[in-house]
């Protein structure tokens, strides 16, 4: 019965999300408000049935409902608890319906905040987001439905996928599903924008925190997933450059463009349809995303299934893509820019070139996605592309990227004097000089490594120099130092916000380059008793134990670490699900903030007389965590509503 | 200044990646082709699951079916492993003898799948992971044709069939006897 | 006391043996590593034989540790690996032929984008200059937005 209601609840959806995309838009064209009325209600209805589905979803999950199929294959008797709820978006047809879900929440929440001052562009606005869950909810329905009976009922469920049993990954879909569906909104005020002609800067005054918000998100979930990554999946590392972390990455770099290029079209009233253009690919990404994960074209240890959605997802991808470019295309004459500027030496250049870049780096990275497929279509061989490509070719984008990251908010627009160059970047050059040659006495060999931290001290030292010179400037109105420094950051929050972003993208940076210059790993065979050493630790393996946990078996090394001391005792495990084909990794690390010792067990004889384990000392990883924070935090001082204006 | 039509061309340009993307239905990104096809086979000795010794070499002038399993690959190995031993039995007096190689998997783990499914044909482990990697062999289950000089002729990835296996096997037989 | 002389001595040379065969095998497991990281692990996908934590990725890894013991050069390990698995495993394509193709893309795009910008930023400038000779433009109004913002008490 509950099954029944929610497949049914979601069929009522589909169709209030289709009235209510056709009801908004023929309410805009032929000027009948009740049209428009009707379909905010249909919105809200839609809202509440996705609630409902998403709500009798978990409740299947926590009953063992195993006549519904998602959940035996997604739950067994032992799954604890809180992975029961968290298994609910852990597999396909459950993360389309939190996607739906987040979309209706997007969708109410821009009528509750745009239903006023958006008068022109709000019916359209509506019409693009029920159109866009009306595509979801045909998903729901017809190719991945959530509540499909199995028959005959099995005894017990399959399970949920080991690897997604953690905490991370509660936060890191709901993180990243949140931004991508956001962008959702942006990409509705622009489609707005092209059909209704007013493609001024209305669009993007109403939008530019929408933006922040999804890339706040997207940032967010794409930590997590690193922090994820290092923390569960065993393999040492936090990015893998796998297609699908690609996918979650691409609409961030064009997102992040995108942000930058708003500011020149505020200021300066250019760059119209490229900030369209961007906003229409960073959607098609975002849907490129979740076509790559649930398709099954490109193989990816994340990938979802294979199966039918595909062709859903792809079809969606072209339909969408064809009618905004027209639509672009259509408008072209209104959004001509009219850009004029006194200088090549201008913030203006600045963004353009860093928009270069990100685009550069995005297309990049999906090149190197589908070029499998495209060797294949043409040569008809296989290849693969993987982390080493990725780095080798992205690594002097990004170096670049920093770099502008120093210049763009020092520099003036329009034309910059030799002034206004000497007075910002006279100390940063020369900090960033002094700091290579520094790092190069210190020994550091790789030029690399040199060039990306001397690159961060100078682009910090611009953020130091501008800070301390508002700071100054405010001090001289007789203002003390601390209100002085709080009130920059809270009244010109957005301008703060991003140095904060850019501040916590430079510890990143630091954090990156520390793992993969100066990270070592060994991998021995330890009798009991036994130690191995790398980087000043001793690593002395003490014996094996098994334990039978609720849903696994496991079996856990128990390693001294000392290095001179003793420091502590990790157990790296190996955790046997009965519907795996091979064990879990399950590993331990010690953290730092200079570096984390990290272990994997391998291979162990049964009776625990010996066990392999990869040993890892990696080198600052802590401060991509760091640096994450202090990232997110700078993007959330963004978001907070403007002061300037009288409210 | 730009020419009407020219526009047109931005949307245009979405549709060779779409058509790529499209294409990808048509592959099968877990389906990589062997190089080995058409090679001679790597010779190998191994220790059956009992403990006696197992050459590759010592069956040359026998087609050969070399099938790569584990006890954990669940289900295509329990699929295949009644197929393998019924044709086996159907065919081990015509001069074709099928080799099992398990991989990666615990030894009691592995004697209780050949007993559980009654197995006659010799299993081997491949402890080392070498001879795997001599067959280029990236998943279980996978499955080896190999010619009455040695030669690897056929790859199958997955659960064999009755009629993979009878349609390989044939030609095989048929080669060299004409 | 004579007597441990010669077995201190034989200690001592035992320990320096050890010494430097943990040298060499270290020097190697750094040349594992290298060999390893531009495989791909074959049971997992998208993660190298050197990251993977799959028995299968540490037998690979001990294959590799053997072929280069026992002589090979690292693009030799590589090129039996290439042999079995096809172009397929190398995580990076090799640098001929259609391969090239992913590997000038990026610069590719780069030149493109930087050639596009240069020309929009000349025909601004010159647009710019061209107004600029009409009047000259006082700091315009966002600066000025921004100068008393920053004056506001």
């Amino acid at each position: 019965m509950i099954p029944e209601l929610g497949s049914a609840a979601a069929i009522v959806a589909l169709a209030l999300a289709l009235w209510g995309a056709v009801a908004a838009a023929t309410g805009a064209r032929t000027g009948r408000p009740a049209l428009v009325l009707s379909a905010q209600h249909a919105a809200l209805g839609v809202f509440v049935l996705v609630t409902a589905c998403f709500a009798l979803l978990t409740y299947a999950f926590l009953i063992f409902d195993f006549s519904v199929r998602y959940v035996a294959i997604n739950t067994n008797l032992g799954t604890p608890f809180y992975y029961r709820i968290t298994g609910v978006w852990g597999a396909l047809e459950g993360s389309i319906i939190l996607w739906t879900w987040m979309l209706a929440l997007y969708t109410l929440i821009v009528i509750l905040r745009h239903r006023e001052s958006a008068h022109e562009l709000y019916p359209w606005v509506l019409t693009v987001m029920l159109s866009v869950m009306a595509f979801f909810l045909l998903v729901i329905t017809v190719a991945a439905p959530p509540f499909a009976r199995l028959t005959p009922v099995p005894a017990d469920g399959r399970g949920l996928n080991p690897l997604l049993e953690d905490t991370g990954m509660i936060t890191h879909p709901v993180a990243l599903y949140l931004g991508f569906t956001g962008v959702t909104v942006p990409f509705a005020f622009a489609l707005a924008a092209l059909i209704t002609g007013r493609v001024g800067d209305a669009w993007i005054t109403l939008t530019r925190r929408w933006t922040i918000i999804a890339w706040y998100f997207l940032s967010l979930g794409l930590l997590i997933g690193g922090w994820w990554s290092y923390h569960v999946l065993g393999w040492g590392g936090y990015w893998a450059w796998d297609p699908v972390e690609n996918a979650a990455f691409m609409p961030w770099l064009t997102a992040t463009a995108f942000l930058h290029s708003v500011m020149v079209q505020e200021r300066r009233r250019m760059l119209k349809l490229w900030n369209l253009w961007l906003v229409i690919l960073t959607f098609g990404l975002t849907l490129f995303g979740t076509f790559l994960t649930r398709s099954g074209v490109i193989a990816s240890v994340h990938a979802f299934t294979q199966g039918s959605i595909g062709v859903f997802f792809l079809s969606f991808l072209a339909l969408v893509l064809l009618t905004a470019l027209a639509l672009l295309a259509w408008r072209w004459d209104a959004l001509s820019a009219q850009g004029e500027l006194d200088s090549v030496v201008s913030r203006e250049s600045a963004f353009l070139l860093n928009n270069v870049l990100l685009i550069a780096a995005a297309f990049t990275v999906f090149f190197g996605t589908v070029f499998p497929l495209l060797s294949e279509a043409v040569r008809g061989v296989k290849v693969s592309v993987g982390a080493p490509f990725f780095n080798q070719v992205n690594v002097p984008l990004f170096l670049a990227l920093i770099f502008l990251m120093g210049v763009g908010p020092l520099i003036a627009w329009r034309r910059a004097s030799p002034d206004n160059l000497r007075r910002s970047f006279l100390w940063p050059v020369a900090v960033g000089v002094a700091a290579a040659a520094l790092f190069s006495a210190l020994g550091i060999r790789s030029t690399l490594a040199v060039l990306a931290l001397a690159l961060t001290v100078f682009v910090a030292a611009t953020i130091a120099v501008d800070f301390s010179r508002a700071t100054r400037a405010r001090l001289r109105m007789g203002e003390r130092l601390l209100p002085a420094m709080g009130g920059l950051l809270r009244r010109h929050n957005r301008r703060y916000g991003g140095f904060v972003v850019h501040l916590g993208i430079l510890i990143v940076t630091l954090g990156v380059t520390g793992s993969q210059a100066w990270s070592v790993q060994t991998e021995t065979t330890l009798r009991r008793g036994e130690a191995a050493e790398l980087a000043g630790y001793r690593v002395r393996f003490d014996g094996l134990t098994a334990t039978e946990e609720s849903n696994h078996f496991k079996v856990a090394g128990a390693f001294t670490v000392s290095n001179g001391r003793v420091l502590s005792v990790l157990r790296p495990a190996k955790k046997f699900y009965p519907q795996e084909q091979s064990p879990i990794a399950g590993v331990d690390y010690r953290l730092g903030f200079g570096e984390d010792v990290y272990l994997v067990l391998g291979d162990f004889a049964r009776d625990g007389s010996e066990a392999t384990v990869k040993l890892q000392v990696n080198r600052l990883v802590s401060w991509i965590w760091i640096g994450g924070a202090v990232l997110t935090l700078g993007a959330l001082l963004a978001i907070l509503p403007d002061r300037k204006k009288p409210a | 200044m730009t020419p009407r039509l020219l526009r047109w061309l931005i949307p245009l340009s979405a549709v060779p990646v779409l058509a790529l993307l499209a294409y990808g239905f048509r592959v099968n990104p877990r389906d990589i082709p062997s190089p080995l096809v058409g090679r001679p086979a790597s010779a190998f000795a191994l220790q059956t699951l009992e403990g006696a010794p197992l050459a590759l070499e010592a069956q040359r002038g026998k087609v050969v079916v070399l099938n790569f399993w584990a006890s954990w690959c669940y289900p295509a190995c329990y699929e295949e492993a009644p197929v393998l031993e019924r044709n086996w039995r159907a065919y081990r007096d015509r001069g074709v003898v099928v080799i099992g190689v398990d991989i990666q998997d615990k030894l009691e783990a592995a004697q209780k799948f050949t007993r559980d499914f009654g197995l006659s044909f010799p299993n081997a482990r491949d402890t080392t992971g070498k001879v795997s990697v001599d067959y280029g062999v990236y998943g279980v289950p996978e499955t080896f044709f190999i010619d009455r000089r040695g030669r690897i002729r056929a790859k199958h990835v997955g659960a064999v069939t009755d009629e993979a296996f009878r349609l390989n096997v044939e030609k095989l037989l048929s080669e060299t006897t004409g | 006391m004579r007597a441990r002389a010669p077995l201190l001595g034989l200690a001592l040379a035992l320990v320096l043996a050890a010494g430097a065969a943990a040298q060499a095998r270290r020097v190697a497991e750094q040349q594992v590593q290298d060999v390893a990281a531009q495989l791909r692990c074959v049971v997992c996908q998208n993660l190298s034989v050197a990251d993977s934590p799959s028995e299968m990725a540490s037998q690979m890894r001990a294959i590799v540790r053997e072929r280069l013991e026992a002589g090979e050069a690292p693009a030799q390990v590589v090129q039996y690996f290439v042999e079995r698995y096809g172009e397929w495993i190398l995580l990076s394509p090799r640098r001929h032929g259609f391969n090239l193709l992913v590997w000038a893309m990026p610069a590719v795009a780069v030149a493109v984008g930087f050639t596009l910008v240069g020309l929009v930023l000349v025909r601004w400038t010159r647009r710019g200059a061209a107004a600029g000779r009409v009047a000259a433009t006082p700091v315009d109004t966002a600066m000025r937005d921004r100068i008393r913002r920053e004056l506001e008490p």
